[in-house]
């Protein structure tokens, strides 16, 4: 048993892989049914949930494990819960369509929680190694979840255009982590930042190359401009609850990963990535304003939204502080709890049998379900960031850490560009108030209900220090955590 | 002529850069899509098993393996995602994956 405590911080992945291959079987060896493939999706979230309390009752030390390839600090069990929260709520929204369109296969709460194993373990990597496989795991579980309604054309193209752009992707980080571990001698972050600290930049230049193309992989996997293309063809084409998935969790997995890197491996090369960084940044927030205007489909709009966002949070990393990965924590939580309460509306809009996603199509909404079009309406208002909403509070934690690190020109064009995004947001809330009505929705379920009051109630209350503070002050000690 | 770090490394920076331009400027079959993805992995093996014989460090071909297994795995997704591609839409063409745009 003492052998097995030394293992102790990695309980939560354990107990998530092997509740994979446990469901696995009981869903091989019982009976392929709706009823069944239900059971294990409420299994899997109740296993999420176990995984999030052992994580909530860790002591908040660093440890590392595997020769310090695993590291569990207070920053991995922030993001951690964010993304068990993220699948474990994308699953609760999933219930009601996937029963609809007869894909309530047990393998669907298997992939997701193979893939919330992945996440994890891209939080907590401490060495390339550990990294690729992390992603890998992730990646693999997701293609698959995107091809997952295999009789649809457009699933089965979202499916391969994700599996394309994600293997280029993928290959990039790899062509990137083998010149780094090439000019460092190691796959440990903490030797690659003593070697990037040790010599100027200058003398470094074959560790620069492999940063660069690991930057590439990683732009990829968080859908930064120009690596983008594949987002909004993904978003649209994936069943929806895949699509709010794919907007939740693997963002913030990603982004953690990020951060874990820039801070943990590259500190002396901080000049070369805070000026890619810095570019990213920029180009995401502009197209995510722009591109997002003509839309149509909500589903599109929405991966556009989410570029835009990518780039918000990025102008925190940019900054390079401690105070500005807090910001990008504290904005990954918010902008998680927005998008999944706006997909929950999303997976609300429908006739029938049939899901509608046309804009258009929410016409006059406020005089058919005027709840449903109010949550709407406010969840828009705060992913455009109007105060006192939660999407508020998310730019001006990222933005001050900027400004205070002297980068103004970001700040100044992040808030150009959330003013142009706003027009956007805007059309949908004019669409849903002041058009003629269109036919009428079908009655909400109740797990969207949920998942929408609780997403609602979150961003008018995050303003309250009583809420607001506590979730600061933990993003705080993660970003306390991570050596930035 | 001795054969060097740089030579591997070279062979490898080719090998990957045709591996994406396979990607990119191919319009006709997904499967040399498959066949340029497994290139820029090979390509990745090559370095890093050039540069583990020349740190003598074994970490580079253990890195190696968990690549080739894990490309192993990618290979298989990939090809599933492919027949169930084919069967909808009865074609593998480049060209034809353009069911949704903007």
């Amino acid at each position: 048993m003492q052998h097995l405590l030394i293992y102790a911080p990695a309980f939560p992945e354990m107990l998530l892989a092997v509740a994979a291959m446990l469901l696995l079987m009981l869903g091989a060896f019982s009976e392929d049914n709706d009823h069944n493939g239900a059971f294990i999706g409420w299994l899997s979230i109740a296993f999420m949930i176990g995984a999030a309390t052992i994580i909530a009752l860790q002591p908040p030390a660093t440890q590392t494990l595997f020769n310090g390839s695993f590291v569990v600090d207070q920053f991995s069990r922030f993001l951690k819960l964010l993304i068990l929260g993220g699948t474990a709520v994308a699953m609760l929204l999933s219930f009601d369509f996937l029963r609809q369109k007869g894909l309530m296969k047990f393998e669907y709460p298997i992939l997701m929680l193979l893939a919330c194993v992945g996440m994890m373990m891209m939080v907590s990597a401490n060495d390339l190694i550990a990294l690729y496989l992390g992603v890998e795991l992730q990646s693999l579980a997701l293609y698959v979840l995107a091809a997952m309604n295999r009789d649809n054309v457009r699933s089965s193209e979202a499916g391969l255009k994700y599996f394309v752009l994600g293997a280029l992707s993928s290959g990039m980080l790899l062509y990137g982590a083998s010149l780094i571990y090439g000019f460092t001698g190691s796959t440990s972050f903490l030797e690659i930042a003593n070697v990037a600290q040790a010599a100027p930049p200058s003398e470094n230049i074959g560790l620069i190359f492999g940063l660069v193309f690991l930057l590439v992989g990683l732009a990829f996997k968080i859908s930064a401009v120009p690596f983008h293309m594949w987002t909004p063809d993904v978003y649209q084409g994936a069943p929806t609850p895949v699509t709010a998935f794919f907007a939740a969790a693997p963002k913030m997995a990603a982004m953690g990963l990020l951060l874990r890197v820039l801070g943990g491996a590259f500190p002396g090369l901080e000049q070369q990535w805070q000026q890619i960084i810095w570019f990213i940044s920029i180009a995401s927030m502009l197209l995510g304003a722009f591109a997002a205007i003509g839309q149509n489909n909500i589903k599109r709009l929405m991966a556009y939204s989410s570029i835009g966002h990518i780039g918000f949070a990025l102008v925190g990393l940019a900054a390079g502080t401690t105070e500005g990965a807090q910001g990008v924590l504290v904005y990954l939580l918010i902008y998680l709890v927005m998008t999944l309460g706006t997909f929950a509306c999303i997976l609300a809009m429908q006739r029938g049998d049939e899901m509608i996603e046309d804009i258009d199509q929410l016409a006059g909404l406020a005089q058919n379900n005027l709840l449903l079009a109010f949550t709407l309406a406010m969840l828009m208002f705060s992913l455009a960031g109007i105060p006192p909403l939660a999407g508020f509070w998310a730019k001006v934690y990222v933005f001050w850490p900027a400004v205070q690190a002297g980068l103004y020109p970001l700040a100044v064009i992040g808030v150009i560009a959330s003013v142009i995004g706003a027009y956007y947001y805007l059309r949908i809330v004019k669409i849903m108030f002041f058009d003629e009505p269109q036919e009428k929705f079908v009655p909400v379920s109740a797990n969207l209900a949920i998942v929408m009051g609780a997403a609602l109630i979150f961003i008018f209350a995050f303003a309250i220090p009583q809420l607001g503070g506590p979730i600061v002050a933990a993003a705080e000690a993660a970003a306390n955590s991570l050596r930035l | 002529m001795e054969i060097g770090l740089g030579h591997y490394l070279t062979v490898a920076a080719c090998l990957f850069t045709l591996g994406i331009f396979g990607i990119f400027l191919n319009r006709k079959n997904v499967i040399v899509i498959l066949m340029s993805v497994e290139l820029m992995l090979l390509a990745v093996n090559i370095n890093l098993v050039a540069f583990s014989f020349y740190l003598q460090d074994l970490t580079g071909q253990v890195f190696a393996l968990f690549v080739l297994t894990v490309a192993a795995a990618e290979a298989a997704i990939g090809l599933a995602i492919i027949v169930v591609y084919f069967r909808n839409r009865g074609s593998i063409d480049v060209d034809q994956i353009n069911m949704m745009k903007g």
